[in-house]
């Protein structure tokens, strides 16, 4: 318990309210006193809470496993500095900074993220943040239906499957349509039948990843976004892994007038799934449509600059039922974790970083490719994460290697029945090569069933 | 030159009850809000206007004005379509707090009923309206 | 307690590039790797050493205010202490770095502190079943829309669009209905600050899908008649949603479940003390009544004993002999509302929080909370106004309308001399119905001679209001800004620095 009452303070404070008992400030009708007893968990000193969540942690085993997951959350290095610094009482237990007076070096922080996500998506500004990725996405979409007037989106199938289902639930509220584009043979988004769709003038946006769910780098090929922008169709880019930022075309270079990510990647645990943090970039043109906070700086009365959250009629405590989301709460202290990583690896660190992303997935793939049975789902080039055809059911290679102490990536059967045969595997500069060659090892002590391939 | 009431309502002017102003040119009305209006919000920071082109309606809701802290609908005096909408408001929303019947105009209507003029207040009714108020 | 008031650059505007920190190993150049029109052709990052780093940040944590500086009665907000212990078990390696798509067998003991939470809060607030899914509050309020909304549809009653809210909700209540296409009505308080049965009874009907409350309310009242009212949206066939912004009033003592309400979220990062974080992240567990549990946001946990049984048992139970599975194929459910399960790092803290209390600790909590608002009600009345000075729950309002008519002092100037005296401010001109309005929440952490001085504080600014008005409009003067162009932030967007042409 954290609660400072001696029995005489209750006392005298009991005595200035001018009631007899606790009980007397609390009291409710009999219709809707406690039905049942209350049954929670028992109460623990600290020595035995940490006894108890060892347990916890004792029964959680994918830490000794050699691990090739991601598919939206990756295992990257975080140096200490980022948590030394988020962890500072006054950063990590501050509310929303409304009190701007109090609030300068939060406010500065939020400004510093939203500027190194500009300045990493190419597009002219960001916000405070978002939950993560997948509801970034819908919002971005929410952003498109508000600046066309239309109810439909079309999203690449090679978009994260858990960002499309979560388009799926806020579209089902908004009565949007979500129709889907295929990806085509080389594991990037097919656009064959794009002008087909635009023709009608009925989507409000284009929605493609990159690198998309397979791994692989899908940004429009020159000349793709201006018909699409011909059509006042909005171009929504999507970035799961945002340490690809560090090295590949920014998404406004390649036409994305919006970009819905997630930076879980800078700094930020993976945690089981959360908390992570979503972002959204824009051009100026969608400024006022963009969700949630923004911070801007300006001066006091004094002419001294000065940070403090802005454009606020946009937002629900505000615009109420009209407001552009209906967002409050973000992820704040992720995006300062984000900045205190970006700030801490700078330039230099993260294009080595990605570098490495790069080198290692090349290696994984170069590797597993040359045993027998297996291969390179998809031709185009890919950042950390790539598709792998293996011999047999996935799943069953999978369950097959973490007997063997390895998770071996994602069997993309599971949202994509015809790459049941396939495995999605990632690996980041914290895999290393006996990592890999442990993988390539297990895979090659698999027995092959061929048959299973038809 | 606009001759003015007693509380600086123009002349020449209608009203609505929401406080906004209508001049008539032909069947072309420009619409803005009333001083009285602006001074009661504000700093005014930003003017969502209708889409050019747009159809609207009398008295809906077709735009708001954000001051800082504040959000107010914009119920539209008068319907019809869109044909103009005051661009410099972008760059200026400050003209609508300095030059509410001038520069910070909003938007231009064609009417498409010139007899919707009859549901609009004379700037004598306005000017009781907000002295009452 | 001034805060210090130096300008710190922004870290684009230090560095030089190539001060490198060493923390990865040497690598191939990209250009080396990937075809050249995949990359970018530049990164406009600066480079810092570690050193000016840290100093960069620790400068901007000593201009930012939290609960560990001083006292945060920021109503609405429950601002109390934050345990260590919790971060530190949310860090434990083992429950920090496991992957969502870890298979379930090696995420057991993560699983099971879902489970065990999950069953926690569905007996504090009486749900047949809570979903950890939703991010945070407003989150979780779209979630329990999106379950009517399907409810409804199932029931063959998809006109039931209006979702009815007292004129005192939040903000995101209304926000929430919009993103789910429902239509807003909102109900008038009567004179004493709650909601009237009999207003109810005139709106509630066949188009009714949700009415949508907060019990103590938004001024911090109880609401008595909170049972009839559920009773005439239930009789019109709609459904009862709680806003849990205010649940640190009823644990123990009543239950959103007992009260009628169907539906309801919590603010994790109220209530359970997981820190706010200068605004997130949250966590917003939705909880439903049984016949709403088909419909809750997927994954769910499932639980199951030795012999292979699901557990489906309401209130909680030890989970050790227990085996779980996240459960993804629920035809009858929304979908999912993000990336992947939940906050989880945030569950971790809030089951390490009722760990650490029990049934009867929380019990306590929200006692004390509702002792010390009060205590502060009983100690400021005779200074400011307080429009509804009674028995008030965790929180209460106050006014500084007659001050203002006196001195021309605002809500805003007390907040802001407050600031200048080592105070966070209360929460201001909120809920709206009140003018000049104070809301004021100091929760169960605080001790008395906390409030004491808070107290003090306050009084010495309405007599120095009363004395010398100009101070009080000038502050706040010991901060690291004064009082800032909001305006001109408006009216010219600086929303990021740019590189210099």
């Amino acid at each position: 318990m954290y609660t400072p009452h001696t029995a005489q303070d209750i006392e005298a404070m009991l005595r200035v309210i001018g009631v007899d008992t606790l009980d007397d400030l609390v009291r409710v009708p009999d219709a809707v006193a406690l039905r049942a007893p209350v049954e929670v968990t028992p109460r623990l000193s600290e020595i035995e809470i940490a006894e108890r969540f060892g347990r916890f942690a004792e029964r959680t085993t994918a830490g000794g496993y050699t691990s090739f997951l991601g598919a939206g959350a990756y295992r990257h290095y975080i140096p200490p500095v980022v948590g030394a610094i988020a962890m500072r009482g006054e950063f990590l237990t501050s509310y929303t900074p409304y009190q701007a007076e109090v609030s300068q070096g939060y406010l500065q922080a939020i400004y510093e993220w939203q500027t190194y996500i500009a300045l990493l998506t190419g597009l002219d500004v960001a916000n405070a943040s978002v939950y993560d990725g997948a509801t970034a996405l819908a919002e971005g979409a929410i952003m498109a239906v508000n600046a066309t007037g239309r109810k439909a989106v079309l999203v690449s199938q090679a978009v994260h499957p858990n960002y499309r289902a979560v388009l799926r639930t806020y579209a089902e509220g908004l009565e949007l349509t979500v129709d889907e584009l295929p990806y085509g043979a080389d594991g990037r988004t097919d656009l064959r039948a794009l002008d087909a769709a635009l023709a009608d003038q009925r989507y409000a946006a284009v929605v493609v990843q990159s690198p998309n769910f397979f791994g692989a780098i899908d940004a429009l090929p020159a000349g793709v976004a201006e018909r699409v922008k011909s059509t006042k169709t909005v171009v929504i880019g999507v970035v799961a892994e945002a340490m690809s930022l560090a090295a590949l075309a920014a998404p406004a270079t390649w036409g994305a007038e919006i970009c819905a990510g997630e930076a879980q990647s800078f700094g930020n645990a993976i945690a089981y799934g959360g908390p992570h943090v979503g972002f959204i970039a824009a051009t100026n043109e969608h400024l006022r449509r963009i969700p949630g906070r923004l911070v801007g700086r300006t001066v006091d009365v004094n002419g001294k600059t000065a940070y403090v959250l802005t454009l606020q009629a946009r937002e629900q405590h505000i615009r109420r039922e009209k407001a552009t989301s209906n967002i409050c709460t973000n992820q704040a202290h992720c995006a300062l974790c984000a900045t205190v990583y970006l700030a801490a690896l700078g330039k230099t660190g993260l294009r080595g970083c990605a570098a490495l992303n790069v080198a290692r997935t090349n290696e994984l793939k170069t590797k597993v490719a040359k045993l027998d049975g297996f291969s390179v789902r998809f031709g185009a080039p890919t950042f950390n994460e790539v598709a792998i055809r293996v011999p047999g059911r996935a799943a069953d290679v999978l369950s097959a290697l973490e007997r063997k102490q390895i998770l071996g990536g994602i069997a993309l059967g599971r949202w994509y029945p015809e790459l049941d045969d396939c495995i999605l595997m990632t690996a980041t500069e914290l895999t290393s090569s006996a990592d890999v060659d442990r993988l390539v090892t297990a895979l090659s002590e698999i027995p092959v069933r061929a048959a299973a391939r038809v | 030159m606009m001759t003015e009431m007693a509380n600086g309502v123009p002349a020449g002017l209608l009203y609505s009850k929401e406080h906004e102003w209508v001049k008539l040119d032909g069947d072309v009305a420009t619409v803005g809000i009333t001083d009285y209006a602006q001074s009661s919000l504000g700093d005014i920071v930003y003017v969502e206007m209708p889409r050019m082109g747009a159809t609207i309606t009398q008295f809906d809701s077709i735009g708001v004005v954000e001051s800082v802290k504040a959000v107010s609908d914009i119920f539209t005096p008068v319907g019809g379509e869109i044909v103009g909408t005051n661009g410099e408001l972008d760059s200026d929303p400050a003209s609508v707090n300095s030059d509410p019947y001038g520069q910070g105009w909003f938007y231009k209507v064609k009417l498409n009923d010139m007899s919707q003029t009859a549901n609009l207040l004379t700037p004598e009714q306005y000017e009781q309206l907000i002295a009452e108020s | 307690m001034p805060l210090p008031a130096f300008d710190t650059p922004l870290i684009f505007e230090t560095g030089q590039e190539g001060r490198a920190n060493c923390y990865l190993p040497e690598g191939p150049a990209l250009e080396t790797l990937l075809p050249r029109e995949a990359l970018r052709d530049d990164l406009p990052l600066p480079d810092n050493s570690e050193l000016d780093v840290v100093r960069h940040f620790t400068r901007l944590s000593q201009k930012t205010f939290g609960i560990d500086t001083a006292f945060y009665p920021l109503g609405s907000c429950t601002m109390k202490y934050n345990p260590r212990i919790n971060d530190a078990m949310a860090n434990l390696p083992a429950l920090r770095d496991v992957h969502p798509f870890a298979p379930d067998h090696a995420a057991q003991g993560a699983l099971a502190v879902m489970w065990e939470l999950e069953r926690a809060l569905g007996s504090l607030f009486g749900m047949a079943a809570f979903s950890l899914n939703p991010a945070a509050g407003a989150h979780a309020e779209l979630a329990a829309l999106l379950i009517a909304k399907a409810y409804f549809k199932r029931k063959g009653e998809p006109q039931r669009n209006v979702v009815i809210v007292p004129d005192t909700a939040h903000g995101t209540n209304p926000a929430s209905a919009a993103m789910v296409g429902f239509k807003v009505l909102s109900l008038k308080s009567d004179a004493h600050g709650r909601v009237d049965p009999e207003e109810m009874r005139k709106v509630a009907g066949p188009d009714t899908a949700v009415c949508m409350m907060t019990n103590p309310n938004t001024l911090g009242l109880f609401e008595p008649r909170i049972h009839e009212v559920s009773d005439i949206v239930h009789d019109a066939g709609g459904l009862m949603y709680y806003d849990g912004a205010n649940a640190n009033a009823l644990m123990g003592n009543t239950r959103p479940g007992d009260m009628g309400f169907d539906l309801m979220h919590l603010n994790l990062h109220k209530t359970f003390t997981i820190p706010h974080g200068g605004g997130g992240a949250g966590a917003g567990p939705v909880g439903v009544a049984a016949h709403l549990v088909p419909f809750l946001p997927t994954p769910v946990v499932r639980a199951f004993d030795a012999g292979g049984s699901a557990v489906d048992a309401s209130g909680w139970r030890d989970s050790t002999d227990l085996t779980f599975a996240l459960e993804f194929d629920r035809p009858q459910a929304i979908g999912t509302m993000r990336s992947f399960w939940s906050n989880f790092a945030h569950m971790v803290r809030a089951l390490a929080y009722t760990y650490a209390n029990g049934a009867d600790g929380l019990t306590t909590v929200s006692q004390l909370a509702v002792l010390n608002a009060n205590y502060i009600r009983a100690s400021i009345r005779d200074v400011v106004d307080v429009p509804y000075d009674e028995i008030n729950r965790h929180e209460f309002v106050a006014s500084a309308q007659s001050l203002k008519r006196e001195t021309g002092v605002r809500a805003l100037d007390i907040a802001k001399a407050l600031l200048d005296r080592g105070y966070h401010a209360p929460t201001v001109y909120f809920p709206l119905i009140v003018p000049e309005c104070m809301m004021i929440e100091p929760t169960e952490t605080e001790s008395k001679e906390t409030l004491d001085g808070f107290i003090a504080a306050l009084r010495e600014i309405v007599a120095t209001a009363k004395s010398d008005p100009e101070q009080i409009l000038a502050a706040p003067v010991n901060t690291a800004v004064g009082r800032i162009d909001e305006t001109r932030a408006a009216r010219q967007p600086d929303l990021r620095w740019r590189p210099p042409t």
